[in-house]
């Protein structure tokens, strides 16, 4: 039973950790029509920029600034210089032009950093375990991660329900061209919008630093993950990410940890594990098939 | 053809004849993989190999020797085209530098099947060691099996009778895990494939801490390594399960990276900074001299490589279109290696002794990579057998 809590929490701190991502995604997806591939790019970002800092400086918590500044940064510097001459594109020159963006941030950070990962410990006040029930120990760190993603998206709850650059984005995502007809600034709610998935997306991947190792590429790992997400989700709808993370994030993980011993149950243990492997990871997407099959908008639609 | 003419073209070959001829330095193609995240093992084995050239001022054994470096990528496709370009635009006789066993796949066949040389410092599959060996494929370095094999022998002689394993699913975890088990005589109580995308084992911790093995065995490539060495000690398992790997998952740089959570870690290999014999020692120090970066094994083989050319250029004076002559001579294995002995075997693949070492605290307090005994001694590899030379 513990062992089961355990893999649960996991869950949990992997589907926040998609939050994050697959917020910022969604509303870029949804509002501004734009496939970016490039969003895993500003998580990595954000995690080189925030770890160097933290590093050098030797204080974990100054590293969180200066992620998110870089993300921003980052952001703002993409939306003005590339995203926006794609907007009236197809999606297969934004998925070209958001393609190199990848390559060129991967580029310019192994020349920047190297190739070697960079590595940061945990801050000691988190560096612990906590028993949350008997027997139940846990990670705090891992912990906090959970903790700061429920509080992210709290955040972004409100925003988006009760503020009017929220409404701005819920109008924007639901009829574009509509919120253009009344007079928005349309390209100001797209930075903004653009500033705040990359500033998510940077906290991410400075909260990630001390559990994987911050290297090249790092970004492209999950990126593909978090378009499950949106998918399953609902293109443009946050309360869909929030869900859609949580459950693929549960999912993935019970899928490997107890697939293998399921199959074990009905053949020879070498072959069980190799099927469990095989299928766990193909599991998320068999479930987003599943999904768009039979709700083919996703689970929370932003456009119904 | 008037006089005169003749005249100066008999002078001309002359001058072109034997004496100027052997001062043509013998041309060696290194293909290897310098980008990417795995671009640190091509750029070791290039600059061991570089550092035997160094030594003898530019040559091998005596012999005058240009080295010409590419980039492979990590991609089969841009080897091939490499050593096709080497092949016949630049005359090439003799290859080496190749890191990952599916770009040797695809490789290595154009180069013998040209009448070349090709001496592995790195990947040997299991294929070119059994039935598809060929008289002019030489590892210097271990046949691909032996890494694992050796490190199933390893927890077998720590006394470890339970193991829990774990590699990512593709061809080599799989071969990693099969020559843990051929080598290691306790019961797997646990086998686990995970993603190759994968960086998050945090469901795989839980798994371990539930089944309490003897020994956790497990095989990570490069970061996805470093990450599962960290997860591993954040879980507080560093100090309940000891674990056991093969060199590749601890090379020299992955053990800088990873710190305080590689202390006490078991590693077989064939090499060790600390190997007391004058080759390693020379090539230590020369090391030191040249770089201002750990050494990994990767360096050794590149330079073991680079002495085992030296030895057949010097036997056969560097002239390779007796090809006979120049495969005779590095069959010999006439050269005194990093690692202490070592033989070539009947399919041309290395004979030679495995190690213990363990990750203890350094004299700078870093955690640092030291000797502890022997595992496997005079091991070559299960392949031989099929193997027609």
């Amino acid at each position: 039973m513990t062992l089961f809590l355990e893999q649960v929490l996991n869950g949990l701190q992997l589907g926040v950790m998609l939050f994050l991502m697959a917020a910022g995604l969604t509303l870029i997806f949804g509002i501004m029509g734009i496939i970016n591939l490039a969003h895993g790019s500003i998580y990595m970002i954000g995690a080189y920029a925030g770890t160097y800092v933290a590093m050098e400086t030797g204080v974990y918590y100054a590293g969180i600034p200066a992620a998110l500044a870089a993300a921003a940064l980052t952001g703002s510097a993409m939306e003005f210089l590339v995203v926006r001459r794609l907007y009236k594109r197809d999606h297969l020159d934004q998925v070209l032009a958001t393609f190199a963006l990848i390559l060129i941030s991967n580029q310019a950070i192994t020349l920047l950093f190297g190739r070697q990962p960079l590595f940061i410990g945990m801050p000691e006040a988190l560096n612990s375990s906590v028993e949350l029930l008997p027997g139940l120990f846990y990670s705090s760190y891992r912990l906090a991660i959970i903790a700061m993603g429920l509080l992210v998206a709290l955040g972004l709850y409100l925003v988006i329900n009760r503020t009017r650059i929220g409404m701005l984005v819920r109008a924007g995502s639901t009829n574009r061209d509509m919120v253009r007809a009344l007079g928005v600034d349309i390209r100001l709610l797209y930075t903004i919008v653009f500033g705040l998935g990359a500033l998510l997306a940077g906290l991410a991947g400075f909260m990630a630093g001390p559990i994987l190792a911050v290297q090249v590429g790092m970004g492209e790992q999950i990126l593909i993950t978090t378009f499950v997400v949106v998918v399953i989700g609902g293109v443009g709808s946050i309360r869909g990410a929030f869900f859609a993370s949580l459950i693929i994030g549960v999912f993935d993980t019970m899928l490997r940890a107890y697939l293998p011993g399921l199959l074990r149950q009905v053949m020879a243990g070498s072959e069980a594990d190799a099927l469990g492997a095989g299928l766990s990871s193909m599991g998320i997407y068999l479930l987003m098939a599943l999904v768009l099959l039979i709700r083919p908008k996703g689970l929370f639609p932003a456009h119904s | 053809m008037s006089m005169k003419n003749i005249i100066l073209a008999g002078a001309l070959a002359a001058a072109v004849a034997t004496p100027v001829l052997a001062q043509e330095p013998v041309k060696i193609g290194m293909i290897t993989t310098l980008s990417g995240p795995a671009g640190y093992l091509g750029q070791d084995i290039r600059d061991g190999f570089q550092l035997a050239i160094d030594a003898e001022e530019g040559k091998l054994g005596g012999v005058p020797v240009e080295l010409l470096v590419e980039d492979d990528n990590l991609k089969p496709g841009n080897g091939r085209q490499i050593a096709d370009r080497f092949l016949n635009n630049e005359g090439v006789k003799l290859f080496t530098g190749i890191v990952f066993s599916n770009v040797a796949g695809a490789t290595v066949p154009d180069i013998v099947d040209a009448g070349a040389f090709y001496i592995s410092p790195n990947a040997a599959p299991s294929n070119f060691a059994g039935k598809e060996c060929h008289e002019n494929y030489f590892v210097v370095s271990w046949q691909n099996d032996s890494l694992h094999e050796s490190a199933g022998q390893n927890a077998t002689n720590l006394g470890f009778e339970t193991a829990f394993v774990l590699a990512p699913n593709y061809q080599a975890g799989k071969d990693a895990i099969s020559g843990f088990k051929r080598f290691f005589k306790g019961e797997i109580v646990g086998e686990v494939y995970t993603r190759l995308d994968q960086t998050d084992f945090a469901a795989e911790m839980a798994q371990i801490r539930d089944v309490a093995p003897d020994v956790v065995f497990q095989f990570h490539p490069g970061g996805l390594g470093i990450a599962f060495l960290r997860q591993y000690q954040q879980a507080g398992l560093l100090d309940m399960v000891p674990m056991v790997v093969a060199e590749p998952s601890m090379d020299a740089v992955i053990l800088n990276a990873v710190g305080d959570a590689a202390r006490g870690v078991n590693v077989s290999s064939h090499w060790n900074t600390d190997f007391e014999n004058s080759a390693n020692e020379a090539f230590v120090e020369a090391w030191k001299e040249a770089y201002d970066r750990p050494i990994t094994y990767y360096a050794s083989q590149g330079y073991d490589a680079a002495r085992a050319i030296a030895s057949a250029l010097k036997a056969t004076d560097g002239t390779l279109a007796d090809a006979d002559a120049f495969r005779d001579a590095m069959r010999q294995a006439a050269f005194e290696s990093v690692r202490g002995e070592f033989s070539f075997g009947p399919n041309q693949h290395p004979v030679q002794n495995w190690f213990a070492l363990k990750v203890v605290d350094g004299e700078d307090g870093k955690p640092t990579l030291e000797t502890v005994g022997t595992v496997l001694e005079n091991h070559g590899d299960a392949y031989a057998a099929e193997c027609q030379l």
